[in-house]
């Protein structure tokens, strides 16, 4: 073991729920004190990753390992100790709040999981620093989730999810049930726990905006697999797989100008079914660019910096066509 | 896109309240807003502003217990008030409706064609026949490949995106004037909304309809819309052409809305996003007051004792209510551009 294991290390990870291929081999690393972000459509298999590494759900194959820590079929009796290293924070805070519980009592949970019998002026003594970190008041411990609004909800939330100290924050889509004006809050709020803390962090999400202004590093998936990874930089300024640039030419740009000058990649409604994926290349239904291999042979990994990219029209040094700039007639309407 | 002709729809003074047990609460406020032949208007705003219910009472979609006053005329016709039975006949025809969630819309137990023949049999008389032979043409004209089987089959076999496109061509089966879309890709992956959005404004091309798009997502707004409607807790606070409204927001609220949203080039490491202090105000009727004032930075005594009216700023097309309204305040997205 290395004196210094990643934060997460994912691999080959494989999540079948009956006939459904979720997640189909991934393999992802996240050092310490980096955020990684997670993007894909719906039913990509990006919370399924993020549920595999919290060992909400117990992967079909590979190995999740957390802080050098293979914790990929542990009991749960064994995991116990490894808790702490990593927790989520969810979507809908309204959902993932138990009702009846009081904030202090949600915030203080993990610390009851972990065994610590402790009194409840401890826990408040406890509980009242994490609540400030994450902007609120300490009064708020007394207060149920219903009292709160969406954005106190999710700062609960969080305010739980740090309280063990994790190495690891799985964040999945913590912003999408926001508004836009509480989503930068929130944004703002794990930008700057992120810095001053230095946990790892998986954020899973569909926002790329969110991705570009949160991420060190994107990997992409799709139907199961991931298709590119890379740094945020190059990701953003040189994407290498079609699906990729069809993402980020499809996301819209909150500036009218800009926005009517770009030609966004219409790539089809229709994700292939995880019961049943397409042969060779993943993404070659929808790909304004697939060609016969890409039917027979799955595209390899293609090394492009610290990332890679799984195309067949990849070269060697990283570069390759690009879909946003591929002749309009031939893209699918 | 300003046209001199009068427009199809005429929405004034429009105000609609609910009572509950506890007081009658105010969720729109004098509302008004024109649409015009072929033109797409983007209403933004927050969850509890208002914006749905604005769009309901258009038709008169919204429950018994709702008080709606003022005026909404599509082509001079008052629909505010009219009987039920010539609300239903523009109901469908001339004001046609998409909903956030398609599947929800669509009845499972029925085919695609079965559904969209539904609306052509009752507004236009059609046969069974006749209507299901329009039902392909539609499915195509909204982009659904291999129409002439996809008639056949139940909305559980077509995907979200799918789905979308199956609620705009029952929309606009009868040529409706204006087609009031709420939400529509909210629901939706990025890839699909681009298809999405696509539609819409191909269908505003090509017929010639008019669109209400109602929406909290900036993006979709600059895409599509030609004109912006900015509400904030239940009032119309700010309308513009769009690139005027990206460029030159004047209402405080929306300036703070598009400096919130993350911009291609921004990161953590070197930016901060501006936040909204505070909370959507609870609706209740503040005559006597700018509803923004207790989140706006340059709120003082006169914000919270008078209601700025919704006045021209910088030309008559540009409305803003606000009594210190923006001079210059460039957003990220300009500063981006630079």
């Amino acid at each position: 073991m290395t004196p210094q294991p990643n934060a997460l290390e994912i691999a080959d990870l494989v999540m079948h729920f009956g006939p459904v291929r979720a997640v189909d081999g991934v393999s992802l690393t996240i050092p310490r004190g980096r955020v990684t972000a997670l993007v894909g459509e719906s039913g990509s298999g990006k919370s399924t990753v993020g549920r595999c590494v919290v060992r909400l759900v117990e992967p079909t194959a590979g190995t999740v390992r957390i802080a050098g820590t293979d914790v990929t079929h542990l009991s749960r009796r064994r995991l116990r100790p490894h808790r702490g290293a990593v927790s989520i924070v969810f979507q809908d805070p309204a959902a993932s709040l138990d009702p009846r519980m009081l904030v202090g009592e949600i915030v203080a949970e993990p610390l009851r999981l972990a065994g610590k019998r402790i009194s409840r002026r401890d826990r408040d003594a406890r509980v009242a620093p994490q609540l400030e970190r994450v902007g609120l008041r300490a009064e708020v411990a007394r207060r149920y989730p219903h009292e709160l609004s969406g954005g106190q909800r999710q700062r609960v939330s969080i305010a739980r999810a740090l309280i063990s100290e994790p190495m690891l924050l799985i964040a999945d889509e913590p912003t999408s049930a926001l508004d836009v004006s509480v989503q930068a809050s929130v944004l703002n709020l794990l930008a700057d726990l992120q810095r001053d803390i230095g946990f790892a962090c998986l954020f899973i999400t569909h926002d790329l905006s969110a991705v570009e202004y949160l991420a060190d590093d994107i990997a992409v998936m799709y139907l199961g697999q991931l298709v590119e990874t890379g740094s945020r930089e190059r990701i953003f300024a040189r994407p290498a797989h079609p699906y990729t640039q069809a993402l980020l030419s499809a996301a819209p740009v909150a500036d009218p100008v800009r926005q009517r000058h770009r030609q966004p990649v219409l790539l089809g409604d229709d994700l292939p079914s995880a019961l049943d994926p397409p042969s060779g290349c993943r993404f070659r239904t929808r790909c304004p660019l697939a060609f016969d291999r890409c039917a027979t042979e799955v595209p390899a990994q293609t090394a492009i910096g610290d990332g890679m990219a799984a195309c067949h029209l990849v070269r060697p040094d990283g570069t390759g066509p690009d879909v946003r700039t591929a002749d309009p007639s031939e893209v699918l309407s | 896109m300003t046209t001199a002709s009068a427009p199809v729809l005429e929405i004034r003074d429009l105000s609609v309240s609910f009572p509950t047990e506890t007081g009658t609460v105010s969720a729109v406020d004098g509302v008004s807003l024109d649409l015009a032949a072929g033109e797409i208007v983007g209403m933004v705003g927050e969850s509890g502003c208002g914006k749905s219910v604005t769009a309901m009472s258009i038709a008169g979609l919204l429950p018994g217990s709702a008080r709606v006053t003022g005026s909404v005329r599509l082509d001079g016709t008052q629909l505010v008030g009219a009987r039920e039975s010539a609300l239903r006949r523009v109901r469908g025809r001339e004001i046609a409706y998409i909903f956030q969630e398609p599947m929800t819309s669509l009845n499972p137990v029925l085919t695609v064609g079965r559904q969209i023949g539904e609306v052509l049999q009752v507004h236009e008389r059609m046969s069974r026949r006749a209507a299901r032979a329009r039902a392909v043409e539609l499915l195509t004209l909204v982009g659904i490949p291999s129409a002439a089987q996809r008639v056949d089959g139940y909305p559980h076999q077509l995907s979200g995106g799918m789905r979308q496109r199956v609620m705009i061509a029952m929309a606009v089966a009868c040529g409706p004037k204006v087609l009031v879309a709420d939400e529509p890709t909210t629901a939706l992956d990025v890839t699909v909304q681009a298809g999405i959005l696509h539609v819409l404004r191909d269908l505003r091309d090509r017929l010639g309809t008019s669109v209400l798009i109602i929406t909290h997502d900036l993006g979709v707004i600059a895409d599509i819309a030609d004109r912006v409607v900015v509400m904030y807790a239940g009032r119309v606070v700010e309308q513009a052409p769009v690139d005027d409204l990206f460029a030159h927001p004047r209402h405080r609220y929306t300036a703070g809305l598009l400096s919130a949203s993350p911009q291609p080039g921004r990161h953590a490491g070197t930016d901060r996003l501006t936040e909204i202090p505070g909370l959507v105000p609870v609706l209740a009727s503040q005559p006597d007051a700018c509803t923004f004032a207790d989140r706006c930075p340059a709120a003082d005594e006169r914000c919270r004792t008078a209601a700025p009216p919704l006045e021209g700023i910088g030309g008559a097309d540009h409305v803003a209510a606000c009594w210190y309204p923006c001079t210059t305040a460039p957003t990220a997205a300009q500063e981006a551009n630079r």
